[in-house]
Order: C-alpha cells, then sequence, then structure tokens
C-alpha cells in the first residue's frame, strides 16, 4: 500500500516538470520581446537591456527554464506588466472564490446526476429513462455561458430573485454553480446509469432478487453500492472540467476568480500572470488527478496489487 | 475472430463474408430505428444546406447595418429580430453557420488526420514511439479541453484561423488513442499476417489492411468531436479570443449580445440557442453512430 502511493506521488514530479518546461516553453514563443514590455512604453534602449538582465533573458534558454524553477519553488510567481503588483498578491484572493464555486457545483451535480443516473437504470426504457438522458444529453450540450445568460434574464433580470453577478453572499454562487454544474450532472447521470445497469445483470443482485428481498433494497444495497466505487472515480475526474469551465462562468458572472484573471491577463498579455496561471491550474488538475488515483487504490485492492 | 476491446473495429473475417451492400443496408436498417439520432442527422443535413445556400437564403445582408432598426425585437419584418447596429439576426445566424460549421470540421479533421497517424504508428511500432506518443496524449487528455484552447491562443494569439489550431490541437489525443487501441486490435486479425507474409511493406498494411478496419471508431469519434469543436470555438469566441465582433459568429454575437441582455435578450436567446441545438445534434447523431457500429451492442 505504501508503496503504492510513494510511487503515484513521485510519478507526479516529472509530470509537473515536463508541464512547466511546456510552459515556460510556450510562454516563450509568444511574439514580441518581454524586456520591451515589462521597461515600458517609453522605455530607453539602454533601460530594456538592463530589464532583460534583471529577468535574466540574456542567459541560455536551459539556464533560464532552471532559474525559473528555482523562482517558483521559492514562491516568487513574477510581476504583473500591467498592475505592477506581484502575481501571488494577485492570485491570492481569487483562490477561494474559484475553489467555492467549484466546490458548490460539484455538490449539486454528483447528488443531481447519480440521482437521476440511478433512476433512469432502475426505469429503463420508460418514460422516466428517455426524460433522463434528454436532460443528461442536453446538458453535455448546453453552452455554460448561454445558460448563464439564461438564467441572469429569468432569475435576474425578469423576477429579481437573485443578483445578477458578483460574490457577495451565498445566494450569488446560486446561478453560476448552477451553470458550472450541468455538464457534470450530465455526464454523472449518463455514467451512473451505465455503471447501474452493468451491475443490475450481476449474479448477486439475481441472487439477492431470488432471496425474496426488496427492489429498493436490491437496488440501494447491491447494484448502487457497487457502482459507488466508479462513480466516485469518475466524480474526482471531473473537478478539472469544473475549474476550466469556472473560467466562463465567472466571466458571464463578473466573479473575481481565477478565471476571469486568467481572461483578463490574455487581454493585456500580462505574461507572468499567464504563466503563473496556467502553471498553477495545471498543479490543481495533476493534484486532483492524484487524489483521485489515491482514493481508488484504497478503494478497490485491484489496483494496489497490480502496480 | 479478432476480439474486441474497446474499440468499434469490425470484424474483418465478417466483413470479409458479408457483402459490402448487405452491410451497408443493415447499418440504415439498425440507425434508422434509432429515432432521436435520425432527427438529429436530417437536423444537421438541413443544416449544411442552410450553410451552403446562406447567401441565397439570407434575407438581409448580414454585415449592413439599419440605424431604424436597433435592437428590434423579432417581428415580421425580421423574424429574429435585430442587434445593436440593426442587423438582422437571422441573416447573421444563416452567415454563422458557414462559419461555425467550417471552423469546427476543418479544427476536427485536422486533428483527427494527425491523432489517426500518430495513433496508428504508435500501434504498429509499439516501443518507444508507442511511449512517447500516448505518454504525450495522456498529458494532454488530462487537460480539460477549453484550457488547453485558452493556453494556445493565449501563445499564438486570437483569431479564427488560430481557434481551428487551438480545437485540433486537443482533438488530436482522443483519435490517437481510438487509433492505437483499433490498431493493437485489427494487427493481430489474420489477413494483416497473410499481407506480412506475402511480402507487403509496413506502409502498405497500416494504410491498405490496418486503416479501413479502424474507420468505424474514427467515424464515431469525429461526429462526436464536432459537437465539442462547435462548443470550443463558440467559448473562445465569447472570450474574444476567437472571431471578431464584426464577424457574424454564433459565439461572438452572444459576446456582443450580452451587453444588451436587459433591453434586447432575443440576440442571446437566438445566438446561444442555435449552438445548443448543433451541438446536441451533432451528440445524438454520434451516440446512435457508436450504438449502430459497435459490435458489443449489436
Amino acid at each position: 500500500m505504501g508503496r503504492y502511493f510513494l510511487k503515484r506521488v513521485l510519478g507526479t514530479i516529472p509530470l509537473m516538470l515536463v508541464i512547466s518546461f511546456i510552459i515556460f516553453m510556450f510562454v516563450h514563443m509568444i511574439p514580441g520581446d518581454p524586456a520591451r514590455i515589462m521597461a515600458g512604453k517609453d522605455a530607453t534602449l539602454e533601460e530594456i537591456n538592463r530589464t532583460r538582465q534583471a529577468l535574466g533573458l540574456d542567459q541560455p534558454l536551459m539556464k533560464q527554464y532552471l532559474m525559473y524553477l528555482d523562482r517558483m519553488f521559492h514562491g516568487d510567481l513574477g510581476t504583473s506588466t500591467t498592475t505592477g503588483q506581484t502575481v501571488a498578491e494577485m492570485i491570492g484572493p481569487r483562490f477561494l472564490p474559484t475553489l467555492t464555486l467549484a466546490g458548490c457545483a460539484l455538490v449539486w451535480s454528483l447528488i443531481i446526476g447519480v440521482l437521476l443516473g440511478v433512476l433512469s437504470a432502475v426505469m429503463r426504457g420508460k418514460w422516466e429513462d428517455y426524460i433522463g438522458m434528454l436532460i443528461a444529453i442536453s446538458g453535455i450540450s448546453i453552452p455554460v455561458f448561454w445558460l448563464g445568460l439564461v438564467l441572469i434574464q429569468i432569475f435576474s433580470v425578469q423576477l429579481g430573485w437573485l443578483p445578477t453577478g458578483g460574490l457577495d453572499n451565498m445566494q450569488s454562487y446560486i446561478l453560476p454553480s448552477f451553470s458550472l454544474g450541468i455538464g457534470v450532472m450530465a455526464i454523472m447521470a449518463r455514467f451512473s446509469r451505465s455503471s447501474m445497469l452493468e451491475n443490475m445483470k450481476e449474479d448477486y443482485v439475481r441472487t439477492a432478487r431470488a432471496k425474496g428481498q426488496k427492489e429498493s433494497m436490491v437496488v440501494l444495497k447491491h447494484a448502487f453500492r457497487n457502482s459507488l466505487i466508479e462513480v466516485v472515480t469518475v466524480a474526482g475526474l471531473q473537478i478539472g472540467g469544473l475549474l476550466a469551465g469556472s473560467i466562463l462562468v465567472e466571466t458571464v458572472f463578473t466573479i473575481p476568480g481565477m478565471g476571469r484573471l486568467l481572461v483578463d491577463s490574455i487581454k493585456f498579455r500580462d505574461y507572468p500572470v499567464i504563466e503563473a496561471e496556467l502553471l498553477l491550474f495545471s498543479l490543481q488538475f495533476v493534484v486532483i488527478n492524484l487524489i483521485v488515483d489515491l482514493l481508488y487504490g484504497v478503494l478497490n485492492p485491484k489496483i494496489r496489487y497490480e502496480s | 475472430m479478432s476480439e474486441e476491446k474497446g474499440a468499434l473495429t469490425v470484424p474483418q473475417e465478417e466483413q470479409a463474408l458479408a457483402p459490402r451492400q448487405s452491410r451497408v443496408k443493415a447499418f440504415f436498417i439498425k440507425f434508422l430505428g434509432r429515432k432521436t439520432a435520425v432527427v438529429a442527422a436530417c437536423f444537421i443535413i438541413l443544416l449544411v444546406i442552410i450553410a451552403f445556400l446562406a447567401p441565397v437564403l439570407q434575407p438581409f445582408d448580414p454585415a449592413t447595418p439599419d440605424y431604424d432598426a436597433i435592437l428590434s425585437p423579432p417581428n415580421a419584418k425580421h423574424l429574429f429580430g435585430t442587434d445593436e447596429y440593426g442587423r438582422d439576426i437571422l441573416s447573421r445566424l444563416l452567415a454563422g453557420s458557414r462559419l461555425s460549421l467550417s471552423v469546427s470540421l476543418s479544427s476536427v479533421t485536422l486533428g483527427a488526420g494527425l491523432g489517426a497517424v500518430l495513433g496508428i504508428l504508435a500501434g504498429y511500432y509499439g516501443g518507444w514511439l508507442d511511449s512517447l506518443i500516448m505518454r504525450t496524449a495522456d498529458v494532454l487528455l488530462a487537460f480539460p479541453d477549453i484550457l488547453l484552447a485558452i493556453a494556445i491562443v493565449a501563445v499564438i494569439g486570437p483569431g479564427l484561423s488560430n481557434v481551428i489550431i487551438a480545437v485540433a490541437v486537443f482533438s488530436i489525443p482522443s483519435f490517437a488513442r481510438i487509433m492505437r487501441s483499433s490498431t493493437l486490435t485489427v494487427k493481430q486479425s489474420l489477413y494483416v499476417e497473410a499481407a506480412r507474409s506475402i511480402g507487403a511493406t509496413n506502409r502498405s498494411i497500416m494504410w491498405k489492411h490496418i486503416f479501413p478496419g479502424t474507420v468505424a471508431s474514427i467515424i464515431v469519434n469525429f461526429t462526436m468531436r464536432i459537437g465539442t469543436a462547435i462548443l470550443a470555438a463558440a467559448s473562445l469566441s465569447f472570450l474574444g479570443f476567437g472571431a471578431k465582433p464584426t464577424e457574424p459568429d454564433w459565439g461572438a454575437m452572444l459576446s456582443t449580445g450580452r451587453n444588451y441582455l436587459g433591453v434586447a435578450p432575443h440576440i442571446v436567446y437566438f445566438s446561444g440557442g442555435i449552438i445548443f441545438l448543433t451541438v446536441l445534434a451533432f451528440n445524438l447523431l454520434g451516440d446512435g453512430l457508436r450504438d449502430t457500429l459497435d459490435p458489443k451492442i449489436q
């Protein structure tokens, strides 16, 4: 067990190094001279050269990458070219709103998605199943930014029940988290339906029925319990999608989160912020995937032993 | 009989025994039994026809402003209303169908082409090439599509041609993975062994013998990826990284329409609604094709 954990945790180190190198190269491929941008519009050639030296941009590429890694390990994410603030200062307060939003979206989408999936599986071939799956495929196909705007128009502009944007109170999370979670709800519904259908064909379910157990007990205690391992794994893998979806939802609802900061920094070509944001988003995905992997190992001994 | 391992490959012995015509007939009979997929296919065919005939069908020039009809709600003259410059929304949506379909089709075709080549090479040769291609695909697959697309656009800059590149890049890994899995299955078949034994070259085996056996999987993924590509391209345009606001792009129309949500919600309703219906149609068609072509479901 310990070996499995260690192997998985150590496996993320080269992955993060590869990702950090790709992001570093990406940002270096962006057309334009970062030293000129950072020195400002009216800077003289001498000032630009000084900035280039200060940033280490006159060094060979590999050395620049090692310097970049060294800075990252010391928590120095650089300075924004548009605000002059350190990137850490800019990102810090935006972390929590994005995580809270993704958390709220995950909770509702999981509960409703799994319920919908189980109901569709139990009612297979009946109208409840068709409606459930129609909701699910619509959820996968709907553009989240459009759903957000339609919800604002109905619940904020016409009915005046909920705020149009911002994150001033708990009510402000309702519309953005609903928009953000709709895709995950749909994926969970489709997945839990197919997983339940597979499990309901198993011998142990037939045995439970043959023993005269109530259908609700057969569904919940036998089929659903066995589907749960796979459902938990798939749910974990959706968190990355939720964080990425926050880029669109935060833009629609003017939420001061990580996603909106990324969009703004790309618009203003604020490279240190883009670099740090991409790295942090990637780190979040890698950590989430690692946690899911470890959880799967805990829940499913077969995986542990095979590895 | 070749064994299936998740890939949608048609068993070759069955292919050899059944005449081509009867296989096509069997496919259509099975596909026509899936009502939602048939409706989706009809919608897509209609959309393609509209895209081709857009210049003829447009009641107004999609770029010409009409300052007497700014933000008009739907009426007899402008069935879907007008935008902030008085341009006819229906005409812009019709013109946008060309843009959306061409962007999504070209990006997925590019992604499918590159992914198929990489997948077949990985599956056929194996070894270090397989590890290199598949580990890179795994890294790319670990990231949500939209983030990867935004990262690429951040580097290469905004614009529709760059959106095509960004969407193509994130489409590559899924095609590479499916193609590799199909190649591994088909590679074991007797007819591939026979081709090898009569001295066929690797290139000939890959493209003449293995590739045709993997087409079913590629078609299903291709259909499903078009929906994703339309969504991603619209998302990028909505964020301001895709089409220019002046272009009749569905995502860009939605982006500018949100500034007038309180006074002219029809702009948002119609432009977003058409994106939703188109993506839904491609997803339903993809589901239908998968159910029809998947030998496990057969």
